[in-house]
């Protein structure tokens, strides 16, 4: 198709060129709140695309993901800050959250291998909890996560003598530190989108959802579903430690509080939403859920322009309406404001 | 004429029944093998203790000489043994050439690197899968569906792409359960002319089936269960003459 | 000797609040096979709209006997919370019976912020403490101590607990419960009108978590909006750990649970050196949930496997 191939890279050009100049649009129009928020959009992202691996593609109900999150932000906190006086370049830093977040997935996954449904969802939920309670307790008697406070000047991210955290003028252009991080994210997000659609079009992908699909036909058809389940927990393990090593640099400080169930719960409410197993849908509800609660802040707008003043915080009233949107989108588009292609092409097919 | 498959002394019980009791036969190589019996005889049963999806109390099963017991259903089909299902288990949400593709896995090696990379050695792996799947669909007649999704199927159709995805393991036995359920006569046809090229080809076939007129057409030999016993064994003629099948039918007829 | 048996009391105390609580959930789940996630909240509900009243009675009416007090908290918390429990049923999981599994966990989980971010709205997000109408009699067994609180729990757990088990065994509305949790289809061609055994389950399961929100906050004294996630997570695992589906199993299983974390968190000190504190109480019944999955997945009582190939 010699034709259809111009459009597709004027597409691709045009998208490029987007989320080049995409900070700046959002500094010039919302403020510079918003690039931060692109940034942290960005993060969650990356953690929709892992734990879309997990329960997207191979089925697998997994509560707890942010575990993994967590091991790779305390992880980058303990190689990189005075905590430890440890101070790793995040190039070395990242890749070891990353893999002892992975080396988690199958350890928290062995046990598992054999529930299904709600009962895996409760396990890892559980997972999650002593994670987080451990994280919240280990600094007595020997201070290894310093508890309740956190962890804090975390450094950030260098490239050669240039800090990510901070504003700098390349080529005659500023850029804050919120601006070099959307890059740095973008880079790694586009990386993680790029390893999510060659695995979902492959014999990995495939095994995944045969496994989702029905794990007797699948294992009778010659897939070792054990190793596959593990696989796939430690390749999601992995996308949450990077994301969570990333998390720990951007923020410079972190604590239990970060990584409580609420955050695991997010992150399935955003593959669901968007569409589960399917990479648009995924990304576009991990976007869609990280600046809803945002946008429902200018409910207080509202609230002034309508009686003239603020009758409930809306920082208060977001999660209530976010909760009422996660019940009704549930209830009219059970399988996601995004469903996958298949199911597109699968109407079309009936249609002919 | 060698034994393929050599099932000698199986059995099985779930809590007090005793489903299957020493269950022996042999399915010579090339030949279309026939298991039938009234319903609960234990022939599903035993096709899921052959397959590993049951472990079995006692006994032994052999595929070419290699023991096939205490295998995981994985390593039965890599050993050589592929099945279909009673009640047809696709893969609803993916395509019949997925489905296909999928029954490649386990003569397919590449890994998360080289799905990541489009190493060589992956591209090459999958073409090969691709021609070869589409090639299987053809075979079965369903070519014209392989971008369909399997729940979307007809139900003949959905039987015959369970085929097409057993044979895409290049099986040296195939296990087919109730292969001509729900299909009409022309169907039925059609999967005796398939299942007798098959035959010809080289494959053995292991087969329950109701449908008598059909096992009788297809199958070099029989052998009959009844409550998890094996009461005959040998050629369609001498089995359905076999006092013990009459009786294990017309009672189970009489009820 | 009077740290084991004051752990011991203790214990049975929270785990008969975890047992009724998690009546609630092996009751629904035994019915439609769904993790009712929102049931935890359901008891927090109960204990705030108890409170509030009791609150106004103390103040309004000083006079009034205390008991008295109490009972008209619990007889508005109660329908309450039936009715939040069948609205719940009637909004995101009737509609979605037959939805992917994912669907009404989702809801479930969608309700539960809803009413979680509604109490805050409503009572705030400070601690509310439980109004001093209760007797305070306290008394000592042995070394150990118990408090009338106490007693009265214990009391009213069991009686609780006997008139289930009698409702379930002997009225209509318990055999066709029963019916339905074998199988629906069948129970619906034998003349059950499944809906609304299910619907009297979320009513059924809602009531007790009322009393058992009651319950929690006159013991610890305290109410919060943010208290029914864990004790709704705990619950959980005590309906797990006693067989899922199993009204005995859910007594059973919510007794042990607190017998186990009383005990763990009176004793894990010793048991570690010093490593780890009493602070990790909480984790004990994740680590129990997780063990019996793990282990024996259909809980200690549970005779249905969960896994049907």
């Amino acid at each position: 198709m010699p034709e259809g191939k111009r459009p597709r890279w004027l597409v691709f050009g045009l998208l490029a060129l987007g989320l080049a100049l995409l900070p700046f649009l959002v500094d010039a129009g919302l403020g510079r709140s918003w690039v931060r928020l692109i940034d942290l959009a960005l993060l969650y992202v990356m953690l929709a695309l892992g734990l879309n691996i997990v329960v997207g593609y191979a089925g697998l109900l997994d509560l707890g993901y942010v575990a993994f999150y967590a091991l790779g932000a305390y992880v980058y906190a303990w190689l990189a800050s005075p905590h430890f006086g440890l101070h790793l370049p995040f190039w070395a830093a990242l890749p070891l959250g990353a893999a002892l977040a992975a080396l988690f997935g199958v350890l928290l996954g062995t046990p598992t291998l054999r529930l299904r449904g709600d009962y895996l969802a409760i396990v890892t939920l559980g997972f999650g909890e002593i994670i987080r309670i451990f994280m919240n307790n280990l600094n007595a008697p020997v201070n290894i996560t310093n508890g309740p406070q956190g962890i804090n000047l975390i450094d950030p991210v260098r490239v050669g003598d240039m800090s990510l955290s901070q504003t700098q003028t390349l080529f005659g252009i500023t850029f804050t530190g919120a601006h070099l991080t959307y890059y740095l994210f973008l880079l790694f997000t586009l990386a993680l989108i790029f390893i999510s659609m060659r695995l979902e079009d492959s014999r990995i992908g495939r095994a995944w959802v045969a496994i989702r699909e029905d794990e007797t036909a699948a294992a009778a058809t010659g897939i070792n579903t054990r190793n596959l389940k593990l696989l796939a927990f430690a390749m999601g393990a992995t996308f949450g430690g990077l994301a969570g090593g990333l998390f720990a640099s951007f923020q410079g400080f972190i604590s239990p509080e970060s990584f409580n169930l609420m955050e695991s719960i997010m992150i399935l409410c955003m593959i669901v939403l968007g569409g589960m197993g399917h990479i648009p849908g995924v990304i576009f509800g991990a976007v869609l859920l990280t600046l809803l609660p945002e946008a429902l802040r200018y409910t207080g707008d509202w609230q002034r322009n309508l009686f003239g003043q603020i009758y409930i915080d809306p920082a208060d009233l977001r999660m209530l309406l976010f909760g009422l949107a996660l019940v009704a989108v549930m209830l009219y588009r059970p399988a996601g404001l995004m469903p996958s292609a298949r199911r597109r092409r699968e109407f079309a097919d009936a249609a002919e | 004429m060698s034994a393929l498959l050599a099932v000698s002394g199986v059995s099985k019980a779930f809590g007090g029944l005793q489903a299957l009791s020493d269950i022996s036969l042999q399915v010579n190589a090339g030949e279309i093998f026939g298991l039938i019996g009234p319903n609960g005889a234990g022939k599903t049963t035993l096709f899921n203790a052959l397959t590993g999806l049951y472990t079995i109390d006692r006994g032994e099963v052999r595929l070419n000489g290699t023991r096939l017991d205490g295998c995981k259903p994985h390593q039965v089909l890599k050993a050589g043994l592929a099945r279909t299902f009673q009640n047809i288990r696709l893969f609803a949400e993916m395509t019949a050439l997925e489905n296909v593709l999928v029954g490649r896995h386990a003569r397919t090696h590449s890994g998360v690197l080289g799905a990541v990379l489009r190493l060589p050695a992956t591209r090459r792996e999958e073409a090969d899968s691709r021609a070869r799947a589409m090639a299987l669909l053809e075979r079965v007649g369903i070519a014209g569906h392989a971008r369909r999704l399997a729940r979307n199927l007809p139900y003949g159709d959905q039987r015959r792409l369970e085929i097409a995805r057993a044979l895409a393991s290049e099986p040296a036995l195939l296990a087919l359960d109730e292969p001509a359920a729900g299909m009409n006569p022309a169907e039925r046809a059609a999967l005796r002319d398939l299942l007798l090229q098959l035959q010809h080809e080289g494959l053995t076939l292991l087969l329950i089936e109701h449908d008598v007129k059909l096992v009788m057409g297809l199958c070099d030999r029989l052998a009959v269960l009844d409550y998890g016993i094996k009461i005959a064994e040998g050629t369609p003629e001498v089995v359905s003459r076999d006092p013990s099948v009459i009786a294990a039918y017309l009672g189970d007829e009489a009820l | 000797m009077d740290i084991f048996l004051q752990q011991l009391i203790n214990g049975l105390v929270l785990g008969s609040v975890y047992a009724l609580v998690a009546l609630g959930y092996t009751m629904v789940y035994g019915i439609i096979e769904l993790i009712n996630f929102a049931h935890g909240e359901v008891t927090m509900m109960g204990a705030l709209v108890a409170l509030s009243v009791i609150g106004a009675l103390a103040l309004g009416m000083p006079g009034l006997p205390g008991v008295l007090i109490l009972a008209a908290g619990l007889a508005l918390a109660i329908p309450v919370c039936v009715a939040l429990g069948l609205l719940i049923e009637r909004v995101a999981y009737r509609p979605l019976r037959n939805a992917p599994r994912l669907a009404p966990l989702i809801t479930a989980i969608g309700v539960s912020i809803v009413l979680q971010n509604l109490a805050m709205l409503i009572w705030g997000k400070q601690y509310i403490s439980f109004p001093p109408v209760l007797p305070q009699g306290r008394y000592e067994i042995l070394g150990a101590h118990i408090t009338d609180v106490q007693i009265a729990i214990l009391v009213l757990t069991v009686l609780i607990m006997l008139g289930l088990i009698l409702m379930v065994q002997r009225t209509r509305l318990g055999r066709a419960m029963r019916a339905t949790a074998q199988s629906r289809q069948v129970a619906s061609l034998m003349g059950v009108d499944v809906n609304r055994v299910i619907a009297s389950t979320f009513a059924i399961g809602s009531a007790l978590a009322a009393v058992a929100g009651v319950m929690v906050s006159a013991y610890y004294g305290l109410a919060h909006y943010y208290m029914g996630f864990m004790l709704g997570l705990k619950a959980f695992s005590a309906a797990v750990l006693g067989g899922i589906g199993n009204l005995g199993g859910a007594m059973l299983g919510g007794l042990l649970l607190g017998l186990i974390e009383s005990f763990g968190a009176g004793y894990i000190g010793d048991l570690t050196g010093g490593f780890l504190g009493s602070h990790y109480q909480d984790v004990f019944a994740f680590f129990v949930l997780i063990a019996v999955l793990v282990f024996r997945p259909s809980g200690l009582l549970g005779a249905r496997g969960i896994e049907r190939a």
